[in-house]
């Protein structure tokens, strides 16, 4: 492996109002190293690949590019360079082809030969053993395929820096076998890549070096296949924080929810319908469902919150049906839900914890003959950030300005305070910090030792391990069985992910129950 | 070099700061033109500003153009909480000039109190009928309510024009379009006699008063302005998006209407093609600059009132076209504009980053 | 009907949809880019006056018509300076400039009002004109109108073909991307916007140079929220434009066709028809929203700024 430094980073600093993003940073970069750069949510690893990528500028420090010092003017000199970016949320235009989506990146010289160019972009996709048809629609594709069309474009540019963001966490484990193969023969191919990511397992599988940074600044720097993953994590969240462990399941009780044959055609020409789904919930239990993004997890959400209505019988709580009942109803009925967007439907951006609170809590004695009782809103307000730590300036706050994980503690805390009987959680600690996702862990397990029955949708398949007695995954719209926590195998798992499961016959369903 | 960076937190002060500063830019502005056409400023400023309101008359008048600003701007206020973009005051306005003009003429010479209240109710039920027209056709068939408010206030005014160049005609008005003169029981009662201004008025501000107890203490209030700010948390809170929004369009129609009713029933008594200068545009221009509050719709109805008499002041004194008036009203609302963007954001010089080095 | 009227009511109908077809086309570009701007109206009725006021004083056409594109340009970098730089709400903005359009116009143009000029007039192309009706209706035209084909057709290349309408329809789609793929979002936004401004301008002086050559308060008549209508209907593609021009056209001479068969019905009531008639055309495509979807741009409406 070569030696030279291709990419160097010294006292990068970049402020926001009201935060430090990056303090100080150091990086280096050698020519063929996957370089892996570690930290949870908000440590400021986007700031500094968007400042690597020319998107933002550092308001102090330097950049050297194979040992020229330079200030990089966008991210058209950045791909000048030879620096190529794949983005966690991507930057393709969906209604665009592949083809287009490439050559919009290119010099207008290069694109002008659109056959010239389709002709390359299936030659490089097959030698990194990446088929790619550049002339299907780009909203026709996968994602792992979308993600593909991100690398082949850096590819075509001839990147000697890869930078890829998060790639893995919209991957079934299979589809992430596949990329790692082709990063490492980049890398053979001398191609640095800097490999950002919260997964030490991951890092430690694939990448020769590591830099962790926290709340801005570097914490160490180590070669991930010699240190323990509990060091790595240390560096990461620092000493005070708790690690969160397994837990334990439970012996469950009765039947709470049961879905049978739940069917949805969604209006969304984007999204996914949900075919013949079946699985029924106990009270005091946690089921895990895994998946990637997109393949009806929104839609089973949606079904059983009331936001969308199926066919009353299809889904049943305590034995009665509800799958016609409006969302109100629901929530009188004890059904919780938590969306997967914290901001612009858990919670109004611009409204205060304590309007906030009112949103989804106005059956708890708030609102009388249509008059609301601001007292009792702004109690129940207080109530939520003590329970549960929500770091906020006062209860009057705008949802806006608390972290991820503050804001995701108080609509967690929001809707666990109504006693629901059934809370449906997705993505819970999403772009969270490890702190607050310990905090939310325990209060799903809390819940569960109440009595209740939670069900736990996550793309984050190691908490789905750690917290679920059972789960199963769901893949364009079917759900696969679920099974015991204990008798899954990640492989298996991931085959679920990957729609590789016998349509769910009831009966499977009630086999896996018993 | 100069750059826009967003505020952390949205600024209060300049909440209320933009409607002054954007006055304050209107005026200079006005004296620039003023120049330009060889008026003198200070003259002209004050004929626009002060003059109209020098007596008993001017304040008279001045709370007869309000009433009917306050009304449409209180349901405008309702709808643009909710946002829901309905530009059909002017619409909702004419249907209920309209039809309270004809239960008015139908009723004819009957005496008695129930006479006015009925004459309001029509104007009101039909300025709500019209702009349910335009909730309907968003609820139920997604129709952008820009656009069919304003086609439903292009088709208000053919109506009405239709009314009284034909059905409505009084025979005996020598040719002109408009309608008989109303009885006496279908009058507005003077708020202060010897002057043209009736208890419309009071409907205004108590439209403005109930709008303001709406969003501060209601339920329904706070739906509304729930489905508004974030459509996806009021269907996640399970709150009914298309009642909630029929209600809102009902409301700014009832009220509007309740405002043509009001200005036919008033100062003019009869149906006439110009019973509007344009008050359900003008009102949009109110509740922007009102910031959506009871006492700010007060104030900015005030103002714009005045810039309608300003006009009219104008166009005596010193031979300036009327269309002044229009003039300011569009400069306020783009110095407004442009003030507000000051809310969000903050002006920042913007140095070149340091201790970068050399080429590039 | 004999083929007499029916030529005639055709070409009546090309003339009517012409300033519909302009400012629609300006609109579906700058929609394109990802910017709504409502302020069509107004940018016309600045076209409008200063057209007629160009052309009146210094006795040139086409002087006129210049003047008119600057001025609906000018307009529309004052919404662009509000709705892109300042990033405020595209609805307040445009309507905003409407307001503001109407007064000003209003303004500028009262001591014109009653005056008139000698507009365009039809030029027939030699041959073309010559085939039966069609050479009438499409060949028999006045300069603008067959200016208004031509830029329907560069709209429809540029869109289709080009490099440039790539990097529009990305920038439409996604800002965001955009911005990340190195393309310039503001930019290319203001261009849209621009472009807008000047085929408002356009279609502006054509109702005061050729439609009707003379200047009256608010003689655009809700025409641009027409144009607005016009391009939801065309699910932003040109060649509908086009057609939905003419066919709005159509409905605004409607009452004149009836007129000429011997109907007797209200001006008034027959004045309404184009508004009526275009509520219909929104509820007949609006009413399945998932279509709607996939053909409106994504970030329409979307103020954008880049982090920096």
């Amino acid at each position: 492996m070569a030696t030279a430094e291709r990419l160097k980073l010294e006292h990068i600093v970049k402020e926001y109002p009201g935060c430090r993003a990056n303090d100080g940073v150091q990086l280096t970069v050698n020519a063929g190293e996957i370089h892996a750069l570690l930290g949870e949510n908000g440590a400021g690893k986007s700031t500094l690949m968007k400042i690597i990528y020319g998107v933002i500028q550092p308001d102090a420090g330097s950049i050297t590019w194979n040992g020229h010092p330079l200030t990089l003017q966008g991210p058209a000199h950045a791909r000048e360079l030879g620096i190529g970016m794949v983005f966690q949320h991507f930057s393709l235009f969906e209604t665009l082809t592949v083809a287009e989506n490439i050559a919009l990146s290119l010099p207008a010289d290069q694109a002008r030969d659109r056959r010239k160019l389709e002709a390359r972009i299936s030659e490089v996709s097959e030698h990194y053993g990446m088929a790619l048809d550049p002339r299907r629609y780009v909203n026709t594709l996968s994602i792992g395929e979308r993600q593909r069309v991100e690398i082949v474009r850096c590819l075509i540019q001839e990147s000697s820096l890869l930078i890829l963001d998060e790639p893995t966490s919209v991957l079934t484990p299979q589809e992430v076998e596949t990329l790692f193969r082709t990063l490492r023969q980049l890398s053979h191919e001398g191609c640095s890549i800097l490999f950002i990511s919260h997964k030490l397992q991951e890092v430690r599988d694939l990448c020769h070096r590591a830099t962790v940074l926290r709340q801005g600044r570097v914490t160490g720097e180590c070669n991930p296949a010699e240190v323990s993953t509990d060091d790595i994590a240390r560096m990461m969240v620092g000493n005070e924080t708790p690690l969160s462990t397994r837990v334990e399941p439970r012996a469950p009780g009765e039947v709470l929810l049961d879905v049978s044959h739940l069917n949805y055609r969604t209006s969304d020409p984007f999204g996914t319908s949900l075919q013949d789904l079946c699985m029924s919930l106990r009270s005091g239990e946690i089921v895990g469902i895994a998946g990637v993004a997109g393949n009806g997890q929104d839609e089973l959400l949606r079904a059983l919150s009331g936001e969308a209505l199926v066919s009353n019988d299809s889904i049943a709580l305590s034995g009665v049906a509800i799958g016609q009942a409006k969302p109100s109803l629901r929530r009188r009925l004890g059904v919780a839900v938590v969306p997967e967007e914290r901001l612009g439907r858990g919670a109004v951006p611009s409204m205060s914890l304590v309007d906030n609170s009112l949103l989804t809590a106005y059956g708890e004695g708030m609102v009388s003959k249509g008059w609301v009782a601001l007292n009792k809103v702004r109690d129940y307000a207080s109530r939520i950030v003590d329970a549960f730590g929500v770091r906020t300036a006062s209860i009057d706050s705008h949802a806006t300005s608390l972290s991820g994980g503050n804001l995701q503690k108080f609509i967690i805390g929001r809707e666990a305070m109504q006693q629901p009987k059934l809370l449906v959680a997705s993505h819970p600690t999403w772009g969270v910090d490890v702190g607050s996702a310990v905090a939310i862990h325990e209060a799903l397990v809390r819940l569960r030792d109440e009595g209740a029955a939670v069900l736990l949708i996550s793309e984050d398949l190691d908490e789905l391990f750690q917290l679920c007695g059972r789960m199963g995954a769901i893949c364009a719209g079917r759900l696969s069985p679920l099974v015991n926590t204990s008798d899954l195998t990640i492989e298996q798992l991931g085959q679920w992910m990957a729609g590789d499961f016998p349509s769910a016959a009831p009966s499977e369903v009630s086999h896996a129950v018993a | 070099m100069l750059s826009l960076e967003r505020r952390a937190v949205d600024s209060r002060a300049m909440q209320w700061a933009s409607p002054l500063l954007a006055l304050v830019l209107t005026i200079i502005t006005g004296m620039g033109i003023f120049m330009a056409l060889g008026k003198d400023p200070v003259e002209g400023l004050t004929f626009f500003f002060l003059t109209p309101l020098s007596d008993k008359h001017g304040w008279a008048e001045l709370g007869l153009k309000m009433a009917p600003l306050l009304l449409c701007a209180a349901g405008l206020t309702i709808c643009y909480r909710a946002k829901l973009w309905n530009i059909g005051a002017e619409g909702h306005f004419l249907m209920g000039a309209l039809w309270a003009s004809v239960v008015a003429l139908q009723l004819g010479g009957q005496s008695g109190p129930w006479v006015l209240p009925l004459v309001l109710i029509a104007g009101m039920v039909a300025g709500a009928v019209w702009a349910l027209l335009a909730g309907l056709l968003k609820t139920q068939f997604h129709c952008n309510e820009i656009l069919t408010t304003i086609m439903l206030n292009y088709i208000a005014l053919n109506l009405l024009l239709y009314a009284v160049h034909g059905p409505l005609k009084d025979p005996y008005g020598f040719g002109f379009p408009q309608s008989e003169m109303f009885a006496a029981s279908a009058l507005l009662p003077k708020l202060i006699p010897e002057t043209r201004l009736h208890i419309g008025l009071l409907f205004g501000l108590l439209a403005a008063v109930a709008v303001g107890v709406l969003f501060a203490r209601t339920f329904i209030g706070f739906q509304l302005k729930v489905l508004g700010q974030d459509e996806r948390a009021a269907a996640f809170a399970g709150f009914p998006a298309k009642r909630l929004t029929l209600l809102a369009f009902i409301l700014a129609g009832g009220l509007a209407g309740l405002a043509g009713a009001s200005e036919v029933t008033g100062p003019l008594g009869q149906l006439v093609p110009q019973v509007s200068p344009g008050y359900g545009y003008t009102a949009i221009i109110v509740v922007f600059l009102g910031r959506m509050q009871a006492v700010g719709i007060v104030l900015a109805a005030a103002l714009l009132a005045l810039t309608f008499m300003g006009g009219e002041m104008l166009q005596i004194a010193m031979a300036l076209p009327k269309a002044i008036t229009g003039l300011f009203q569009g400069l306020l609302l783009f110095y407004l504009l442009t003030c507000d963007a000051f809310i969000h954001y903050r002006i920042r010089i913007r140095r070149a980053p340091k201790a970068v080095a050399g080429e590039a | 009907m004999d083929s007499v009227l029916i030529t005639n009511v055709l070409a009546a109908t090309v003339v009517a949809g012409t300033p519909l077809l302009l400012v629609a086309l300006g609109e579906l570009v700058c929609e394109r880019s990802g910017v709504l701007n409502l302020g069509q109206e107004g940018m016309m009725l600045m076209g409008a006056v200063i057209g007629f006021i160009a052309a009146t004083s210094t006795g040139s056409l086409s002087m006129g018509v210049l003047a008119a594109m600057l001025g609906g340009v000018l307009m529309a970098m004052l919404f662009a300076l509000m709705a892109i730089t300042l990033a405020a709400n595209q609805y307040a903005a445009g309507l905003a400039l409407t307001i503001f359009g109407i007064g000003l116009s209003s303004f500028v143009g009262a001591g014109f009002v009653g005056q008139s000029i000698d507009g365009f007039d039809k030029i027939a192309i030699p041959l073309l004109s010559d085939i039966p009706v069609i050479g009438q209706v499409l060949f028999n035209q006045d300069l603008l109108v067959y200016g208004s084909l031509l830029i329907f057709a560069l709209v429809f290349c540029f869109l289709k073909y080009s490099r440039g309408g790539l990097i529009l329809r990305a920038v439409g789609e996604s800002p965001e991307a955009a911005n990340a793929n190195g393309l310039k979002v503001l930019p290319v936004r203001y261009m849209a916007v621009a472009f807008g401004g000047a085929m408002a301008g356009l279609a502006g002086a054509y109702l005061s140079l050729a439609y009707t050559p003379m200047w009256t308060e608010n003689m655009t008549a809700g025409r641009g929220w027409i144009a607005l209508a016009l391009v939801v209907f065309a699910t932003w593609k040109p060649e509908r434009v086009l057609l939905g021009a003419y066919l709005f056209g159509a409905a605004s001479i409607l009452h004149l066709v009836l007129q000429g068969l011997g109907w007797n019905s209200s001006t008034e009531l027959l004045a309404m028809l184009p508004y009526v008639v275009t509520i219909i055309v929104l509820v007949l495509l609006s009413w399945n929203p998932a279509r709607t979807r996939l053909n409106t741009p994504l970030s329409i409406g979307q103020p954008y700024r880049p982090s920096k």
